[in-house]
């Protein structure tokens, strides 16, 4: 069969399809002409380094370049050399290109794993100006001098040089890919699992596998990161069960698609094993499409939790270290054979096939079958198999035993290899293609994720899986089984062993497969010619010199040898890399491979995309968005919203006309200190307590007692973490003898939540105490103001007295509003004016606010929002979040006396440890400015007047500052060294970040009606 | 040898062949002056400073595994002095300090890069805790610069600033913050620490503390026992499993902390920023990875790796700051163990057993501090005083309530 | 992690929130140390191997749990309510000084 000529593969292509073939078909100078599980009817336009071509549907990128006859693909790391395409999978080092373009830019991504798709558009990385004139080639001439770690050795004078001249050229020159630069157009989602058996892998072992798990009746999920199922079915010419291996293949996958209870994943790689049988996948959902559709995720990260778990991983291929072995051209054997039986192309049109064991031997038959010349086949074993020479001798290629490969030579492709005899002779031999193997390993990654350390085979020269995850079980090649009756044998005893220890009891149907020689002598010397061109690491260009210098250095343990060269921490994590390096190293040091050590194999198995482990979490989505029952009807009133916590909460109210907040604020204070004003609280959290034992629990939560509070009143209440600090305030209402509802503060709610079951489940079981979170059930409204017993009057039902004799402050109780409707009015106040919280229903919120609203028409009411509020607070001295740090204590908030001596309570014992009740410790105080238009801003630190600023005058800062429109000025509110004691003391509050420096005066933090006349009127 | 560009030169000339081992490889000997518990950044650090500053040469470190194979070769490389207390902020501007000189000192290029740190914050009153702690490290001498929403908009133009959830307001800033490649501070203390007589011993692990009369003689090791005057532990992830072999109990929980690297990119971020609404901070490796991480997984463990909701958190708060980063990969992702403290603060400090030295308890916070403790807990050893700049670093604190407790957190590490 | 919620099932570590060493007593009573209250709120085994300890099913059903965990594998040994653990200590703590 004449291959290759345009001519030959129409005429073929004609045959074969039975289809007209279609224009663009006859560039694929490298098409076979038949056979292979490509669509010749759907041929793929694409785009590469701004070059037009055409693949066919079924072909990765790099099938298709291939195909087309480009073989130099990118340039390496660090000298720039030209790369071509290694491998067939996940493995590959060298073809990485920035695919798709604009916003989807994606750098560094694996042509070998890109499906190909209409319009495809791709572009070299990595070089300047182009691929096949980069400038950065120089690199590899000074490869001397830059050899591993050379960065660490200089460029340390002079100091100032490093961030402004060397480390920017490192950083441009360094990097493979371009990143988009722009927000991700696509979206992605999660998804979670749970099932009884999940594969890993669609190969032999893993649809054997899923086959017998599946015909159990188990929930299976097959999860194969390759868009087609099969594995290396796909790839070699074996048969199973009498037919070929890829029409098994189809058969499995049939039958396991009618399962009703098997779920198959293609495109999705399980990346990392974690604790419990949980196991992360993503899944590619769109991305060989050229842009997803709006209803589709481009991926989908899951979480799958899965009883037990068959790895059918398989195996990568192990390629030789000899110099020049990173020319375009030097392939995989079974790369190469990938790409001829699964993908008709013929990578090369005079191969070398060069192996240490029986396997490669395989590519030898694959290749002449399809038509490509095969120079020699060159074996490091001096003696074969006597079939092995016959099978070469029957394709009437000549084999060279005993040899190496010295070096390939060629300008940016490969043009031939020399060969070292045994004799000594050197023989060098045209070819364009050289098809390597040494052996497999397994890919056991996974088993290694929870800690599981491999074990060394020396039968197989390979790391093996030793211990492995809980509920884990290693099939086929991936556990060292390379051939292939063994990993059917084995996936099919995995699959119903798994799905039995899930209770799932069926047939073990054994499969039929050819046996096969799988000998191996897998070649570790490292080159002694050409040290420096012959690379270990392709992707990170870490060469047997490289190794040589760190064993020579003395970083000649595996982690030591990886970080200092950086062998194995590139894209592809090392997969074809770190056995040889450790080969090498373990020869150098006289240690075997094992003794030098086996890298550590971390998670992701192949990298993910960060946008597939968010999800849908990003923007506005990326927390959820808490609502307040009365958002709508705030959000009618024109509010201004701001964030606390996940709440969203009303800030202020503008009205037309008003320059800016702060005009807002002091419109909404006067309003509540003049009339009346309408703020909603029903963020701040509420706890339902009930129990014969209610009021004794809170004796023990709260610093202050709580046992003599009566029916019907509302007492506010201060909680110390157990080590003395304070947790939270907020006010608790007796609602009945063994009933209590308490609030918190909005940002502690769930926090003070688990405290309290804390408490009541852990440290004092015995305490007859239930607690319920009320705080979305109920929309509670503070209303404020010298008339708001008149706005209320008008809500709630007439049988209720708001007189002040009958409801005076602090009252608290059960009543109906607007006819009927269940309520809870407290007369609580945290403005310090005449004031009421209503808790009604949720549902209720904002027929009550509206209620409200038009009852305090009259009176001018209005609504107002957190930052009225706390400027309200501020004038009054009340404590809140910027003081509730979690570094005060009741002490220093001026609450110490709050604190029982009766009685223990949380907290108590810690609080007396002699750092927090030192005197000197910064204390509540307030602040006003000397000069009153000057500004306060929290932040500030307080310093003595005439201090230098520096650390050791540092006496304080302010907490909390506003504008007090009730004074016409700023205040503040701080905790400063001995506070309480230094009122009408002057000092300076420092804010040099913000170029502040005023003269404040220290002042009680009470500053408005210091009596609290107004809040019992 | 001395490394320059010179000596790359003369070596690449004559082949590579002449480099020199960067340590020796010693036998422990029966007895030292002081034995230094963990070959990690802090106590070769240690050991270098003695050696160096208190002019001890009969030193040894221990190390189990390799050199620097805890935390020093794990965490996200940032160095940084923007703290709040004054028991901390002292101890790290004198850290800063040192990593401004430190590669001369020791002829090792760290590649200390002081690319800034950025804090953001996203709410008023943030930005005042912000300014608080800005303005504390402006009296301690330490850069600081309080930043609005339009200039940090000029300084990281790709982040979200128009769609958060928790929109960017601004930020707290240290110039002088950076990165500094973690691997080369650990090998290039131990190579300093090696050139002045430093026993460095690795696959040594230590299985005993030899007290006798409440005085510290010796350890135990699987090498044998070593009798030394003196034994600084500084094996932060395992301090509570080495004072155990003195009896002791510590204020700290063992932690696994997660770390990611993406693939090698073009030069995409010059700074390193944190989140101000979420658990996350990012820099670039000059190599090209993104390096980042966010929040300890929360639970006591001693498996060196963590799990997916941690994972899934990092990302996710990566996408809300920086969108942009949607279709770029996790290439690796590790976890460390973290001596985390009660307070989220150090200690470094004597203990009741004589001659026994604690060096412990650095949450996630102890690669930035490899001087400043390296010198701090030599010159305790050497003079059996805390250095002023670690003063605060005491046992004892939790005791007496001079806790050091920057978030406010409480008695809780996983909080800290 | 996958927890073994007594009342719940089996299900996602995200659902829990931790505090730490269950081991340690509070010393309860006016009677009590700060010394001893300094150590049950401070110092810890911390060990590498069993520990127990205690989650709240935040996201669930609001209970406290004591789960034994190996701190070097993170398998999960048991899991129990943290109240009737308490509670049968307390009996026996009772039953011993009686």
């Amino acid at each position: 069969m004449a291959l290759g000529r345009p001519a030959a593969a129409l005429r073929n292509g004609v045959t074969t399809t039975g289809l007209r073939p279609l224009a663009p078909t006859p560039m694929q100078t490298h098409r076979l002409a038949s056979g292979g599980f490509v669509d010749r009817s759907r041929p793929l336009p694409f785009v590469f380094d701004g070059r037009a071509m055409t693949g066919l549907a079924g072909d990765t990128l790099a099938s298709a370049l291939l195909a087309n006859g480009v073989r130099l693909v990118g340039r390496s790391f660090k000298y720039h050399r030209p790369r071509g395409i290694l491998s067939a999978g996940s493995e590959e080092p060298n073809a990485l290109v920035e695919l798709r373009a604009g916003a989807r830019r994606e750098p560094n991504t694996r042509a070998t794993g890109i499906e190909l798709f209409d319009g495809l558009v791709a572009e070299s990385q990595n070089r300047w100006p182009s691929l096949h004139f980069d400038m950065l080639a120089i690199n590899a001439w000074f490869s001397p001098f830059i050899k591993a770690g050379f960065y660490y050795k200089t460029f340390m004078w002079p100091a100032s040089l490093w961030e402004n001249l060397y480390e920017p050229l490192i950083r441009r020159a360094a990097g493979l890919g371009r990143a988009a630069g722009e927000e991700d157009p696509d979206h992605y989602e999660k998804a979670f699992a749970f099932c009884d058996v999940l594969v890993v892998g669609s190969g032999p072992a893993g649809l054997a596998a899923a086959l017998a798990a599946g015909r159990g009746g188990a929930r299976v999920i097959l999860c194969e990161e390759d868009f087609a199922l099969g594995g290396r079915l796909l790839s070699e010419r074996k048969e199973v069960d009498g037919v070929e291996g890829h029409v098994w293949a189809a058969r499995a996958v049939a039958e396991l698609q009618s399962m009703p209870e098997v779920r198959i994943l293609p495109r999705s790689t399980v990346f990392g094993a974690y604790d419990h049988g949980t196991y992360g996948a993503v899944e590619r959902v769109a991305d060989h499409l050229s842009v997803p559709p709006g209803h589709l995720p481009r991926q989908r990260g899951w979480r799958i939790v899965a009883k037990r778990c068959v790895l059918a991983s398989g195996a990568i291929e192990r390629p030789m270290v000899f110099a020049g072995n990173d020319l375009p051209g030097v392939m995989l054997a079974g790369a190469v054979r990938s790409y001829l039986n699964r993908f008709a192309v013929a990578p090369g049109r005079r191969a070398v096939v060069y192996t240490s064991g029986d396997d490669g031997w395989r590519t030898l038959v694959d290749l002449a079958r399809a038509g490509v010349e095969v120079a020699a086949l060159v074996d490091t074993r001096p003696a074969v198999d006597e079939s092995l020479i016959a099978l070469a001798r029957s394709h009437d290629v000549r084999t060279v035993l005993g040899a190496e490969v010295l070096r390939a030579r060629g300008f940016q492709s490969l043009a031939a290899v020399e060969i070292g005899a045994s004799d000594g002779r050197i023989e060098r031999i045209a070819c364009d293609l050289l098809a390597m193997s040494n052996g497999w390993n397994p890919a056991l990654h996974l088993t290694a994720h929870l800690g599981g350390r491999p074990r060394w085979d020396d039968s197989l020269a390979a790391f093996v899986p030793g211990t492995v995850p809980s509920g884990m079980a290693v099939a086929g090649a991936a556990a060292g089984k390379l051939a292939l009756a063994e990993a059917l044998a084995d996936g099919v005893r995995l699959g119903s062993e798994a799905a039995a220890a899930c209770g799932f009891a069926g047939p073990a149907i054994p499969v039929a497969a050819e046996t096969e020689r799988t000998g191996s002598a897998p070649l570790w010397r490292a080159p002694k010619r050409g040290a420096n061109k012959a690379f270990v690491d392709l992707q990170n260009d870490v060469t047997v010199a490289d190794v040589a210098l760190a064993h020579r250095e003395g970083f000649r343990a595996v982690e030591h040898l990886k970080r200092y060269t950086t062998l194995g921490m590139a894209t592809d994590q090392g997969k074809t890399s770190n056995l040889p390096g450790l080969a090498i190293m373990a020869a150098l040091s006289g240690r075997t491979i094992p003794e030098v050590g086996a890298t550590v194999f971390r998670p992701p198995y192949t990298p993910v995309a960060i946008g597939a482990l968010a999800g849908h979490h990003r923007g506005k989505d990326f927390r959820p968005t808490r609502r307040s029952p009365v958002h709508a009807w705030a959000q009618a009133r024109g509010a201004v919203f701001v964030e606390a916590g996940l709440w969203l909460r009303q800030q202020y109210f503008p009205r037309a006309g008003e320059r800016d907040w702060l005009e807002t604020v002091k419109r909404e204070v006067a309003t509540v200190r003049g009339g009346v004003g309408l703020c909603d609280v029903s963020t701040l959290g509420k706890i339902d307590i009930q129990g014969a034992d209610a009021a004794e629990f809170l004796e023990r939560v709260y610093v202050n007692g709580w046992k003599s509070l009566a029916i019907g009143r509302a007492r506010y209440g201060l909680m110390l973490r157990e080590d003395g600090f304070v947790l939270d305030d907020g006010t608790t209402s007796r609602l009945g003898e063994e009933h209590f509802v308490m609030t918190t503060t909005t940002a502690s709610a769930a926090k003070v939540m688990q405290h309290l079951e804390f408490c009541r489940q852990v440290l004092w079981p015995e305490l007859d105490v239930q607690m319920t979170p009320v705080t979305e059930q109920w929309a509670q409204l503070a209303v404020a103001g010298p008339r708001s017993r008149e706005a209320l009057r008008a809500v709630v039902d007439n049988a209720h007295d708001l007189s002040n004799e009958a409801f005076p402050y602090l009252a608290a109780g059960e009543v109906t509003v607007g006819g009927g409707v269940p309520a809870r009015l407290f007369r609580i106040s945290f403005s310090g004016e005449l004031a009421y919280e209503l808790a009604v229903p949720a549902s209720f919120g904002e027929a009550a606010a509206e209620a409200i609203m038009a009852a305090g028409a009259p009176f001018g009411i209005a609504p107002y929002g957190t930052e009225a509020l706390s400027a309200m607070r501020i004038e009054k001295g009340h404590v809140a979040g910027n003081e509730l740090n979690g570094q005060t204590t009741a002490r220093d908030l001026g609450l110490g006396g709050m604190m029982s001596t009766k009685k223990d309570f949380v907290g108590r014992l810690m609080a007396k440890r002699s750092a927090l009740v030192d005197p000197d410790r910064p204390m509540l105080a307030g602040f006003r400015p000397v000069r009153l238009s000057d500004r306060l801003r929290a932040g500030a630190h307080f310093l003595p007047l005439g201090a230098p600023a520096s650390a050791e005058h540092d006496e304080g800062h302010m907490t909390s500052a506003a504008f007090s429109p009730t004074l016409g000025s700023w205040i503040g509110l701080g905790l400063i060294r001995r506070g309480a004691e230094r009122v009408g003391e002057r000092v300076r509050a420092l804010d040099p970040v913000r170029g502040g420096d005023v003269e404040v005066e220290i002042c009680s933090p009470v500053f408005v009606d210091p009596a609290g006349e107004r809040l019992r009127g | 040898m001395r490394y320059s560009a010179f000596a790359i030169v003369r070596e690449a000339l004559r082949g590579n062949r002449h480099w020199a081992p960067v340590w020796r490889e010693p036998e422990p000997k029966p007895a030292y002056d002081i034995i230094i518990v963990g070959g990690g950044g802090h106590g070769l650090a240690t050991a270098y400073y003695l050696a160096k500053e208190h002019g001890y040469a009969n030193v040894a470190v221990l190390e189990k595994g390799y050199l620097g194979s805890g935390n020093v070769g794990r965490n996200t490389t940032i160095v940084r002095s923007n703290y709040l207390l004054p028991g901390n902020l002292p101890f790290y501007e004198w850290s800063m300090k040192l990593w401004e000189g430190l590669e001369r000192d020791i002829n090792y290029n760290a590649m200390v890069s002081q690319r800034g740190v950025l804090n953001l914050y996203h709410s008023d009153a943030q930005r005042d805790a912000f300014a608080r702690r800005g303005n504390a490290m402006r009296l301690h001498g330490v850069d600081a610069e309080l930043l609005g929403r339009d200039e940090v908009r000029r300084l990281v133009p790709f982040l979200d600033f128009e769609n958060g959830r928790f929109p960017i307001q601004g930020g707290l800033r240290q110039p002088r913050g950076g990165t500094v490649r973690h691997d080369a501070v650990a090998w290039g203390y131990a190579r300093a620490a090696d050139r002045r007589g430093v026993d460095l011993i690795q696959n040594c692990e230590v299985t005993g503390l030899t007290i006798e009369a409440g005085r510290i003689v010796g350890v135990e090791t699987t090498r044998g026992a070593i009798r030394a005057k003196k034994v600084g532990v500084a094996v932060a992830g395992s301090s509570s499993r080495v004072a155990a072999m003195a009896g002791l109990r510590l204020p700290i929980e063992s932690h696994v902390l997660q770390a990611f690297a993406s693939e090698a990119l073009k030069p995409l971020i010059d700074t390193v920023v944190t989140f101000g609404a979420g658990h996350f901070y990012i820099s670039q490796s000059d190599k090209g990875g993104l390096v980042f991480g966010g929040d300890i997984d929360g639970y006591n463990s001693y498996a060196w790796r963590g799990n997916l909701p941690i994972i899934e958190d990092v990302m996710e708060c990566a996408m809300a700051i920086w969108p942009g980063l949607g279709r770029l990969r996790v290439l690796r992702h590790w976890g460390g163990l973290m001596d985390m403290s009660m307070d989220g603060s150090p200690i470094i400090d004597r203990t009741p057993i004589h001659g026994l030295f604690l060096n412990a308890g650095w949450c996630y916070g102890g690669f930035k501090a490899t001087p400043a403790s390296g010198w701090c807990f030599a010159h305790l050893i050497a003079t059996g005083e805390p250095h002023p700049h670690a003063a605060a670093y005491r046992l004892d604190r939790f005791a007496t309530g001079a806790v050091i407790d920057e978030k406010g957190a409480g008695a809780q590490p996983n909080l800290h | 992690m996958r927890i073994p919620c007594p009342h719940c099932g089996e299900r996602d570590v995200q659902e829990f929130s931790y505090l730490g060493d269950a081991g340690v007593v509070r010393p309860e009573g006016s009677d009590a140390s700060i010394a001893a209250m300094h150590d049950y709120v401070h110092l810890r085994d911390n060990p590498a191997g069993p520990h127990r300890e205690l989650w709240y099913h935040a996201a669930g059903c609001h209970a406290w749990l004591v789960v034994t965990r190996d701190t070097r594998t993170h398998a999960i040994l048991s899991a129990e309510s943290a109240r009737a653990a308490g509670l049968a200590r307390r009996v026996a703590v009772g039953a011993g000084e009686a």
